[in-house]
């Protein structure tokens, strides 16, 4: 008896520490001096947090446990170890999208067991195994498309209306559960129209809007472990769900609205259905070659250069590195102008510019570059499109009026690197790209600014 | 084990969601990726929960599905550490190049 009571005292202590080292390690993620510590706590909390609860009382299946961990462990180390910066998003959602299917899993597993669990626990996990569900099936969703797995957006007529329904259905066998109604296939067919829900929530949004989505079903698996921890009264996944659901929430929030979208928005219309505005775009396209571009901004005081996709789909950003050190080389100013939604999730740029060894300190966000860009000789723009289209400011019938911009088309000249002369990512023509002062210089993002670099080379 | 009573672990729910609210509220936009790849990490705890729960399974379709959530809790955890890391270690060289 004592030996299990202090057993007992040890879990407890070491789930605290994990809670503790969990909020410090979140904390110290939230500044760039010591975000890299932060996840190595993080880092120790869990792997405190697992090692312990081998030692929980009344365990069998020891070796299955251990399998389990290892094939996921090993399987997740080697794919995250080999995927490209460019494809961190979607890595994210799959990772989440498993943690939503470990929630959903272990209320299965309580719900099956056919123990007696009470009204307020046979809620809790059936509200962490409905929203684990959603989170685990939207979030591979949202990886294949990413991926390109899954390229079109399916969309039909009632679509709200099927998901509704979908959710009453399932809502209504979760209360069967509560009330006691515990058969096997009512349990069944709740998780089988989570998982529905779940894809048919998905698949209708749009690529451009994917890190609003990852950060959503982030937050909801959060809160799926949470209330997993209240039914297996663990204190440790009661606290780490819960803070990143709340943090999630936030961070989803702070996405949609740099986005000048509402959550509900994003997720209940199809975007690009709407046409492309009233405002007949006037004028051509002016093509440059790299030599004239070179001049421009090797002459320059001020560039300014705003990143999108395209430059991560390039792999461009070391290139990027380069010409910014050979235009400071030449005691030109170099910044760079980050929009809160260039690529594929805010700071994915930040992360690609890191990757390649741009300090810092140099990155600017929107609202601190954009009164600059007035007395800039050169806006270079590489593989964005929409953030920097002025329709937003001055269109109220285009889709994205009101979403907040980089001021791109006031700079003196801006320098368009673009493959071709399709619209972007929103289906939307780009009035910047007409504008008198604007240069269009064809080609794949990191042969462009090789180029480039040539041409201020040779000068 | 300790037992949370109800309210006992509401506090900790209301507690742990403003810290969660806190803690992010500040974060410069550059660590948003980063700090989304960051707390999916973190509720990668759920492995621990998978573990208990197949650790007490005693039909099949328990072992099945624990075996499952157990797996899938576990590529949560280290996928999510192992790609956070790799994000956040280029912050590390910048920061460094600075000073």
């Amino acid at each position: 008896m004592n030996g299990l009571v202090s057993t007992s005292l040890l879990i407890e202590i070491s789930y605290y520490a994990a809670a503790f080292l969990f909020i410090m390690g979140l904390k110290r993620m939230s500044s760039p001096v010591t975000a890299a510590s932060g996840i190595k706590w993080a880092g120790l909390g869990m792997v405190v947090a697992t090692a312990i609860t081998f030692l929980y009382p009344d365990m069998h299946n020891y070796v299955l446990t251990t399998a389990a961990i290892f094939v996921g462990g090993v399987l997740a180390w080697w794919t995250g170890k080999r995927v490209a910066m460019t494809d961190m998003p979607q890595m994210i959602a799959l990772y989440n999208g498993m943690g939503g299917g470990a929630a959903a899993a272990i209320s299965a597993v309580e719900l099956l067991s056919g123990r007696e669990l009470g009204p307020v626990v046979t809620t809790l996990a059936v509200l962490g195994g409905l929203i684990g569900s959603v989170s685990f099936s939207g979030s591979m969703v949202a990886f294949a498309k990413l991926q390109g797995l899954l390229r079109k957006d399916v969309r039909f007529r009632g679509q709200n209306f099927v998901n509704l329904a979908i959710l009453a259905a399932a809502a209504v066998l979760g209360v069967m559960l509560v009330a006691g109604n515990g058969a096997t296939n009512i349990i069944t067919s709740m998780f089988l129209l989570a998982l529905v829900l779940g894809v048919t929530m998905t698949l209708p949004i749009g690529g451009a809007d994917m890190p609003v989505v990852i950060s959503l079903y982030n937050a909801l698996t959060g809160l799926a472990v949470a209330f997993e921890g209240f039914v297996l009264d663990n204190a440790a996944m009661i606290i780490a769900g819960t803070v990143v659901g709340s943090a999630g929430t936030l961070l989803t929030q702070l996405m949609a609205k740099a986005m000048n979208r509402s959550l509900g928005n994003v997720l209940f219309s199809g975007f690009g259905d709407s046409s492309g505005g009233s405002t007949e775009v006037t004028g051509a396209m002016k093509a440059v070659d790299a030599n004239d571009a070179g001049i421009m901004m090797a002459f320059a005081e001020k560039v300014l250069i705003v990143p999108g996709y395209g430059m991560a789909v390039a792999q461009a950003q070391h290139k990027v590195w380069e010409l910014t050190q050979l235009l400071r080389d030449r005691g030109v100013t170099v910044k760079f102008a980050i929009h809160p939604v260039a690529g594929r999730m805010p700071g994915h740029m930040n992360v690609l510019l890191a990757e390649a060894g741009v300090p810092y300190d140099i990155i600017y966000d929107q609202d601190e570059i954009n009164p600059e860009f007035d007395n800039a000789d050169v806006a270079l723009i590489i593989g964005a499109n929409d953030v920097v289209n002025p329709v937003a400011r001055t269109d109220t019938t285009s889709p994205i009026y009101g979403m907040p911009i980089l001021n791109a088309d006031k700079a003196r000249n801006c320098i368009v690197i673009k493959r071709g002369q399709g619209a972007g990512f929103s289906g939307i023509q780009n009035a910047l790209f007409f504008l008198d002062n604007t240069r269009m210089l064809y080609g794949d993002g990191q042969a462009a600014v090789s180029e480039l670099i040539q041409a201020i080379k040779s000068l | 084990m300790i037992e949370l009573s109800g309210f006992a672990a509401l506090y900790i729910f209301m507690l742990a969601a403003f810290t969660g609210y806190e803690v992010i509220a500040k974060v410069p936009a550059i660590l948003h990726t980063p700090l989304m790849s960051g707390s999916n990490f973190v509720h990668g705890i759920v492995v621990v929960g998978a573990m208990i729960a197949l650790g007490h399974a005693e039909t099949p379709a328990g072992y099945v599905i624990g075996f499952l959530g157990v797996l899938l809790g576990a590529g949560n955890a280290v996928g999510g550490y192992v790609v956070t890391e790799r994000m956040l270690e280029m912050f590390k060289t910048s920061g460094e190049k600075k000073s």
